[in-house]
């Protein structure tokens, strides 16, 4: 039996909700990454990001793309899930990207129609997208939400853009649940099988409902918002300390993208 | 005689072709509990909006401590702090209120628009933290949390402020009995009874323990006023606003007829623990 668009869209979404929930919950386990300061992770994420996206030797992205995997192991995170959430679908994206590369960059023919420039230009595009993904992944997976947005506004990122970010993660979750109560409710009430045009037209009609019934909710959340205070610019409260173990780790880190910046000379 | 905190004179209010207020006049004195009762759409709603300066009136005035509320008052940062320090909004959704990541940054989201110091901000979030007995949730996002604890986290996020007047829109709505009895209790006890408190409401078993007096609205307008044992006492009133109902049934060995009342819960119960 075919899927329609709406059991899809609704499984993605289930599916999205569980991979929400499961990041907060390895973000709270007692691994490696998750004991390291939400900045100094963060800064050090993107030094690795740079040195993988600067480097001009396919042995130094593997080895960024190791040590991503090596701080995942000690950080508890599952592999597999790793593989179904990034690795894989990654490749599906950046993989058809860079297959052309592979018979149209001129060079030594390794097998034909594959050169080997070809083949380096395709490894190079996969393997980087993979590992600044994987460091990416690794940040969002080991640290609480809450403590990203924290450490955005920590390193300067202006208020009003963590705010949208933070309400739009908040909020998601109650329109996504709108839906999918909303689809429920109109399936138990379905006895025929919708023709594709009926179901179109009952999909556009949700989504116009939903759009309505979102709009109604930024406003009651702007007004909660003015009732406590709010004029138009946002103030938080910042926390963080810097420990000895935070620095420790930095310095491990300024160390190995020293030693990828040396393997590239 | 208690100050006039809220003097509401001729107020209307619409949404659009929808009248939501009709000429509402009445007043509210400091320490009073007054209770709104209403069906759904009766405009109670509106009224606590209308109160807390989130809309503004068409016609008719709302006045705070002896001054109108109007757009323009609200333009001077020192009046809007203070009028947000002294009154507090507990919507009926908590959904809506609680828009931060954490439950901690919620509680401190009220203290640090009206730009508290950072300590007294740590301090008085901590101490509500602790009275309202949730702790154990400051990390936690509000959106994983229950209904009852996203209800005390919403009181908590306005008992922080302190302010001398509560509106609160639904307390109990769609709680279990146990947190109903909890938040009742936690509503009870805030301000030693001393503050103001505006309740909007159309549970009549919540109205003896919160109010010492009663407005009934209906269709936007004032339909009666009095002490809670009178107004509940009154059924035929209560029958014209729409808050009881009655249905027609037979009384064993008795006539039949309607009159409005309440079933009792089932005798027959199964236990499997």
């Amino acid at each position: 039996m075919t899927r329609s668009l709406e059991d899809w869209l609704l499984t993605n979404l289930v599916e999205f909700k569980k991979y929400a929930s499961s990041a907060e919950d390895s973000a709270n386990v007692h691994g490696l990454l998750q004991q390291v300061d939400p900045r100094v992770k963060i800064v050090g994420a993107l030094a690795l990001i740079l040195s993988a996206v600067a480097a001009k030797n396919l042995g130094a992205i593997l080895w960024i793309l190791g040590l991503s995997i090596a701080l995942a192991a000690a950080s508890k995170l599952r592999l597999d899930r790793l593989a179904h959430w990034v690795w894989r679908p990654v490749l599906l994206f950046s993989g058809p990207i860079a297959l052309p590369a592979l018979f149209l960059t001129p060079g030594n023919v390794l097998a034909w129609p594959v050169s080997l420039q070809g083949l380096r230009a395709a490894a190079f595009l996969v393997l980087r997208a993979e590992t600044t993904t994987t460091i990416s992944i690794l940040v969002a997976l080991t640290t609480p939400w809450t403590r990203i947005l924290k450490t955005l506004r920590a390193l300067g990122v202006p208020t009003v853009f963590v705010a949208i970010l933070s309400s739009t993660y908040r909020y998601m979750f109650l329109l996504l649940q709108t839906a999918s109560d909303m689809s429920d409710a109109r399936r138990s009430r379905t006895v025929w099988k919708l023709s594709a045009i009926e179901k179109r037209r009952i999909a556009g009609a949700a989504i116009g409902v939903l759009l309505s019934k979102s709009f109604q909710l930024s406003s009651e959340v702007h007004q909660a918002m003015l009732a406590r205070g709010f004029r138009g610019e946002f103030y938080v409260l910042d926390d963080f300390r810097l420990r000895a173990a935070d620095w420790l780790w930095l310095g491990v880190l300024s160390g190995f993208v020293a030693a990828i910046m040396y393997l590239e000379k | 005689m208690n100050k006039i905190v809220f003097d509401i004179q001729h107020v209307s209010y619409r949404y659009d072709e929808v009248v939501a207020l009709n000429d509402i006049t009445l007043r509210v004195t400091t320490g009073q509990r007054v209770a709104l009762l209403g069906p759904n759409g009766s405009g109670k709603s509106t009224l606590l909006r209308l109160l807390d300066a989130l809309c503004f009136a068409d016609s008719g005035t709302v006045s705070f401590d002896g001054e109108t509320l109007d757009r323009k008052r609200f333009e001077d940062d020192r009046f809007h702090f203070g009028f947000r320090q002294k009154v507090g909004l507990v919507f009926q959704n908590p959904d809506v209120q609680l828009f931060n990541p954490t439950v901690y940054d919620e509680v401190a989201f009220g203290p640090l628009q009206l730009r508290w110091p950072a300590e007294k901000i740590r301090r008085k979030t901590g101490e509500i933290l602790e009275r309202m007995e949730i702790v154990h949730l400051k990390d936690r996002s509000p959106h994983r949390l229950s209904g009852g604890e996203k209800k005390k986290v919403s009181l908590a996020s306005i008992f922080v402020l302190d302010p001398d007047v509560l509106l609160l829109d639904e307390p109990t709505a769609a709680l279990d009995p146990r947190c109903e009895s909890r938040i009742i209790d936690l509503l009870i006890g805030w301000g030693d009874g001393k503050k103001t408190v505006i309740t909007a409401t159309h549970d009549l078993g919540l109205v003896e323990d919160i109010a010492d007096c009663c407005f009934v609205l209906q269709n936007g307008s004032v339909l009666a006023e009095g002490r809670p044992a009178e107004i509940l006492g009154d059924e035929d009133l209560l029958l014209r606003a729409n808050l009881v109902h009655a249905h027609r049934h037979r009384h064993l060995g008795g006539k039949e007829h309607s009159h409005p009342h309440s079933h009792p819960l089932p005798t027959v119960i199964k236990l499997y623990h």
